[in-house]
């Protein structure tokens, strides 16, 4: 009796969870005051008026919270573009989604729009930066080169309009918009809704896994086998626009998680969404809550661009990743 | 007499400026093996396309068991008709047995997941193309007659009542060649399945099919048994190329001059 070919990578989601479980507790012990292993688990229940107590909840917390979903939702993103363009280097900062929503940002921040406006620019300006790359790109048929090319020229044309607006700008507000641009997760004070969009995003994921795997396959191979072809194609593009678009309002342009989280599992576990799709969501998730500690406590009391991080810790793991698996194969 | 597992009635389709066929009709009945010739570009590919319901057509219906493209949800149409493709697969890494598990989809509940049955399927069919202890392979690995028969596998365990293939002697060897066509031909033809292949060896068709269809490229086309289309003169109309015919033991062969 054959096994099922998804029951050997139950142990490593397993070990994928726990990885995030570390992570956070990680980053909830560490900073300007470090909180004991010992205490944490008592901390975050029981409120003793300590200032750990505060710092956690009011600090720690939503920071940590708020990481952890977003870099769920930045490998979700990679996930569904990856699978939409069949090609393992899509992602939303590759595409210019990103450099989209920075652009409508940094427009905002130069034109003196309050605050309360940076949010929606920016998930305006993913939206739009993803439509132009569809509308660009697609005619007639989802040709994937195309499309991947469209979406890098596009993210050339961003980077220029953003060192553009940067130029004009006066110099006390340029610190801020290059933090942006970065990434930031300092200001990230609602973790409940990255975490909701993040739930609701796998849950529609999961429901399509075995479509999207059959997708990997090719348009053609998919609808010969009883894949609604053009549907899928509307659904991953939706979804992959909104999850980027939520991303980057929330924590600026983080860049490699959607490009590393999905293929390091990949590496370790084959391509199949029912796996890929938790176990992905679960690297990223935990890498941009290590990268986020990273940068908030490296040159305390200084914080680093989390950007900058992701891509310190993301390149090196990925191209040790590929080396591997290409040496494994010769 | 029972309805033709595939019924084609005054089928117009083209590609670009390729007329592939006006008014074809087409009926294949189960346990029938069809070969399709012509010469390249004649739009043997996309017609089995159109036929499989992956190629939009000008006029003209496609039935499957009386019942037009149209009326089949992309599941139910997925048991009914299955497709070899001659392009490559996708650059994702996974195993021979995944990759053959997918034939499988049609057949999956709403939750996607699996039964034992369909594992056993794919192993089965694992089997039958000789890839056995090749399972947990990654299918980029193989090598291209490998791939070919890891392809047929899938088919195999879609079980669709009609096998559209698109050159499935591709990459194969000579006598994997002739060990793919007799399975693949014992698998579709018995009393509720039929065979519909796109050859380039005109030596295979007359050998393995019993009717053939010849596609001029032009919107011309001939269908008939392979005693009636398997001469000199179809076959040197066809290619536009003098052939010679000789019969070596007991089978026609083809000799173009």
């Amino acid at each position: 009796m054959p096994r099922h070919p998804l029951k050997k990578a139950l142990p490593l989601l397993f070990l994928l969870v726990l990885l995030a479980i570390a992570c956070l507790a990680t980053s909830l012990m560490i900073g300007s005051a470090s909180i004991p292993a010992a205490d944490l688990w008592r901390l975050l229940w029981q409120d003793d008026g300590s200032v750990q107590y505060r710092i956690i909840h009011e600090l720690r917390l939503p920071r940590t919270l708020s990481a952890f979903g977003v870099g769920g939702v930045l490998a979700l993103a990679g996930v569904l573009m990856q699978a939409l363009l069949r090609n393992p280097l899509a992602d939303p900062y590759i595409l210019g989604v990103s450099g989209g929503a920075a652009v409508a940002v940094l427009a905002a921040m130069l034109l003196g729009l309050p605050l309360i406006w940076q949010a929606p620019m920016a998930f305006g300006g993913a939206l739009t930066s993803t439509l132009l790359l569809f509308a660009l790109a697609h005619q007639g048929n989802w040709n994937t080169s195309r499309l991947l090319l469209t979406g890098v020229v596009l993210a050339a044309g961003w980077a220029a309009l953003i060192s553009f607006i940067l130029s004009l700008s006066p110099p006390m507000q340029l610190p801020g918009m290059l933090f942006w641009l970065m990434g930031d997760l300092s200001d990230a004070r609602y973790p409940a809704l990255p975490l909701a969009v993040l739930a609701a995003g796998v849950l529609i994921t999961l429901w399509l896994a075995p479509a999207l795997n059959l997708a990997l396959l090719g348009t053609q191979r998919a609808a010969a086998l009883g894949v609604e072809v053009r549907h899928l194609h509307i659904i991953l593009y939706v979804l992959a626009s909104l999850l980027t678009a939520a991303a980057v309002s929330i924590a600026g342009a983080i860049g490699f998680i959607g490009l590393i989280a999905p293929h390091m599992l990949r590496l370790l576990a084959g391509s199949d969404h029912r796996i890929l799709v938790p176990g992905a969501v679960l690297i990223g998730a935990s890498l941009l809550v290590l990268a986020d500690t990273a940068a908030r406590t490296l040159i305390a009391p200084m914080q680093l661009p989390v950007g900058v991080l992701t891509a310190l810790l993301g390149v090196p793991v990925f191209l040790l990743l590929l080396n591997k698996s290409y040496g494994k194969r010769t | 007499m029972k309805q033709p597992l595939l019924n084609v009635e005054n089928l117009s389709c083209a590609i670009g400026s390729v007329r592939i066929a006006d008014n074809l009709n087409l009926q294949v009945k189960a346990g029938h093996c069809w070969g399709i010739l012509g010469p390249n570009g004649a739009g043997k590919t996309t017609l089995l396309h159109a036929l499989g319901g992956l190629h939009p057509i000008d006029a003209g219906s496609i039935r499957y068991r009386g019942k037009p493209l149209e009326g089949f949800t992309p599941k139910s149409l997925a048991r009914e008709r299955g497709l070899l493709f001659q392009t490559e697969l996708g650059g994702f890494p996974g195993t021979v047995f995944e990759t053959v598990l997918t034939g499988r989809h049609p057949y999956l509940g709403s939750l996607g997941w699996e039964q034992p049955e369909d594992l056993e399927r794919a192993a089965q069919a694992i089997e039958q193309v000789g890839l056995k202890g090749l399972e947990n392979r990654d299918a980029q690995t193989l090598s291209g007659g490998e791939r070919q028969r890891m392809e047929i596998a899938t088919l195999l365990a879609q079980q669709p009542r009609v096998a559209l293939l698109d050159e499935p002697s591709n990459h194969l060897d000579p006598g994997q060649q002739i060990i793919m066509l007799r399975m693949l031909k014992t698998r579709f033809t018995g009393t509720d399945r039929a065979l519909l292949m796109v050859l380039h060896d005109c030596n295979l068709a007359i050998r393995f099919c019993d009717y053939l269809l010849l596609l001029k490229g032009d919107g011309e086309y001939l269908a008939g048994s392979v005693e009636s289309l398997a001469t000199a003169e179809h076959l040197s109309w066809l290619y536009q190329h003098p052939v010679s015919l000789q019969h070596i033991d007991g089978y026609a062969c083809l000799r173009f001059q």
